[in-house]
């Protein structure tokens, strides 16, 4: 997915010169192109991610359109003001391209793992928040970000993710997309959890149930019409995240129901990861099965509160 | 708190250090401390020693140093001037009304609800000001990346970067500094508004800087020290980069509160607020006398 992404921006680059790549201390290699056909617009500027964010605001102020990307939970976390003051206090046109959001680097642990990406970057005002299920769909994201205002925020995943976007339901920010209908149950996803879901949406078909899939790609601005207009006549939503339960996609939505919906809302169960830093290593797969954010976990979960007394769900 | 108890708990200047031995300040340096005054006194707070060691430094850059235009403040070909030390607002608000970036009269509403000038300068409120600041160490890094876009659109711009001695304890400035010299930004220079007083006390005590100059030399910068209240030591080396293919800094040796004696290194005046009308009168007497 990261190579689909920068892809994508070197394509963009190539065509429009307001756009600058800076990278803190990638991979050997990593867009060689770039920057042997464009030196002057690749900056690989070390592990530095605070001058990097402020050297972002500063070429945005005077005109360039900079992609910065590095690990997603250095890009957030180390410089947090440099983003909140710098990026977004300034409204500038940067976008973040965040790689191995969630729990991409499992065996490296705690200090790689971005679990608050999500949250922390949608709590500062004029950051739009965005997490592609694909490969396809990253590249989607990119192409359609040039002229976005305000800052981004693109968390990008391992790659070598299933393909379960489609081409024809194209890619807008802020618009989420209907991949399956529902019935009985809403599923809303995020990142590469939307291909769980589909998944797990098999699983219940082959039960009877009917269970619908949102891709909500983009967290903020939350497509509230969209949700309301896909939850509409279900009798419960999952909403399922790599990423702790305060303040991500579970919280958005729930929001979203309580103010628009009230008691009329439908039940809401959200699947993510508990308020830990998760204790164990393996691959993102046995953590994501570790927190309960697996196909069959995801099933479970929804025949739960299908079969429980109508707004019992906790 | 009278002037007299406030003075008493003055940082004794063999505690700080070496201060400059500068000429005596002329008028148009009072007058502009007035108006800082005047802004103070109407707001009835403000950091006012913080801006007092600037403002030879910011009245050599709008007078004499940056091309600029007052009635176009977002013109291209712009040298940009970025206060990182957004504290010391009080003085680069004056220069600005000064030079007519925006009306004199604004200063009256200083911090008030309403106003476009509050404790800190905001880009795209105050006309003139660059870069929103007030959080520490990120000047540097905004100004790197003008001076590259510069570089990279072929201006002749110039960008300079103000910072507090106490502002560059923090790990962002010397991100920039590697940076600035490995791109060899010769547009760039960095001022240090080296007063020697941070908000807690001497900056020897909460956090040593010396040896500064050979610090920013390490870095890979050209460095100057200068007397910051020297108005023609600062055109001289402000006038042009001092090195070809390195960036510039600039040590300016000063004195915080400079300019009204009972405040001058005293850190109960790095924030004041609910300044009383006796402190009001005893700073407007201490300029009477500067």
């Amino acid at each position: 997915m990261r190579k689909a992404a920068t892809d994508a921006i070197y394509e963009l680059a190539k065509t429009d010169p307001r756009i600058v790549f800076i990278g803190s201390d990638l991979g050997a290699g990593t867009m060689d192109k770039f920057r042997r056909e464009m030196p002057e617009r690749f900056f690989m500027e070390g592990v530095s991610e605070q001058n990097i964010i402020g050297m972002a605001a500063g070429l945005a102020m005077d005109g360039f359109i900079p992609y910065v990307n590095t690990i997603a939970t250095f890009l957030t976390r180390r410089c947090y003001e440099q983003v909140a003051v710098d990026l977004c206090l300034h409204n500038l046109p940067v976008r973040l391209i965040a790689t191995g959001g969630g729990v991409v680097y499992a065996p490296l642990g705690p200090t790689h793992l971005a679990i608050e990406d999500l949250a922390i970057m949608r709590a500062l005002p004029n950051m739009t928040v965005t997490a592609p299920t694909d490969a396809p769909e990253a590249r989607r994201l990119v192409m359609s970000t040039v002229d976005l205002p305000g800052p981004l925020y693109v968390r990008i995943a391992k790659g070598g993710d299933p393909v379960v976007s489609r081409d024809e339901d194209g890619f807008q920010v802020g618009k989420a997309i209907l991949l399956r209908q529902p019935k009985d149950v809403l599923f809303v996803g995020i990142g590469v959890t939307v291909n769980r879901c589909l998944a797990a949406a098999d699983q219940l078909a082959a039960q009877g149930i009917g269970a619908g899939v949102l891709n909500m790609h983009t967290l903020k601005p939350l497509d509230e019409a969209g949700l309301l207009a896909a939850a509409k006549g279900v009798r419960a939503i999952v909403t399922v995240e790599e990423h702790t339960l305060m303040g991500g996609l579970g919280s958005a939505v729930g929001d979203v129901l309580l103010r628009r919906l009230g008691r009329a809302a439908p039940d809401l169960i959200t699947l993510g990861i508990p308020d830990v830093f998760p204790e164990k290593y393996g691959s993102q797969d046995a953590l994501m099965k570790h927190f309960g954010l697996q196909p069959t976990q995801i099933a479970e979960a929804a025949v739960r509160v299908l079969s429980a007394p109508v707004g019992a769900a906790a | 708190m009278s002037p007299a108890q406030t003075s008493a708990k003055k940082i004794g200047v063999e505690k700080i250090g070496p201060t400059p031995v500068s000429p005596p300040l002329d008028a148009r340096s009072t007058a502009l401390r007035k108006v800082c005054v005047d802004a103070l006194v109407s707001a009835g707070r403000g950091h006012l020693s913080s801006a007092l060691s600037l403002i030879e430094v910011l009245r050599v850059l709008y007078d004499d140093v940056l091309r600029f235009r007052a009635d176009e403040p977002m013109w291209a070909g712009r040298d940009r001037c970025i206060l990182s030390k957004g504290h010391g607002c009080l003085a680069l608000f004056t220069l600005l009304a000064d030079k007519g970036f925006f009306a004199k009269s604004e200063l009256e509403t200083y911090c008030q609800v309403d106003s476009m000038l509050g404790g800190h300068p905001e880009r795209g409120k105050v006309p003139g000001v660059e870069a929103s600041t007030g959080a520490l160490g990120h000047g540097l890094g905004i100004g790197i990346g003008m001076a590259l876009a510069a570089r990279i659109q072929k201006r002749d711009s110039r960008v300079f970067v103000i910072t507090g001695d106490g502002e560059i304890n923090e790990g962002s400035i010397w991100e920039g500094a590697m940076c600035a010299s490995k791109h060899r930004l010769d547009n760039l220079t960095v001022i240090v508004d080296r007063n020697k007083l941070q908000s807690y006390g001497p900056t020897i005590d909460v956090q040593d800087l010396e040896p500064l100059t050979d610090k920013w030399r390490a870095f890979g910068f050209a460095v100057a020290d200068v007397d910051g209240h020297d108005v023609n030591s600062l055109r001289s080396v402000l006038a042009r980069p001092l090195v070809a293919g390195k960036p510039t800094c600039v040590i300016a040796h000063t004195v915080k509160g400079k300019g009204i004696a009972h405040i001058e290194h005293d850190p109960n005046w790095h924030h004041k607020s609910k300044v009383s009308d006796d402190e009001a009168a005893a700073l407007y007497a201490a300029l009477e006398n500067a």
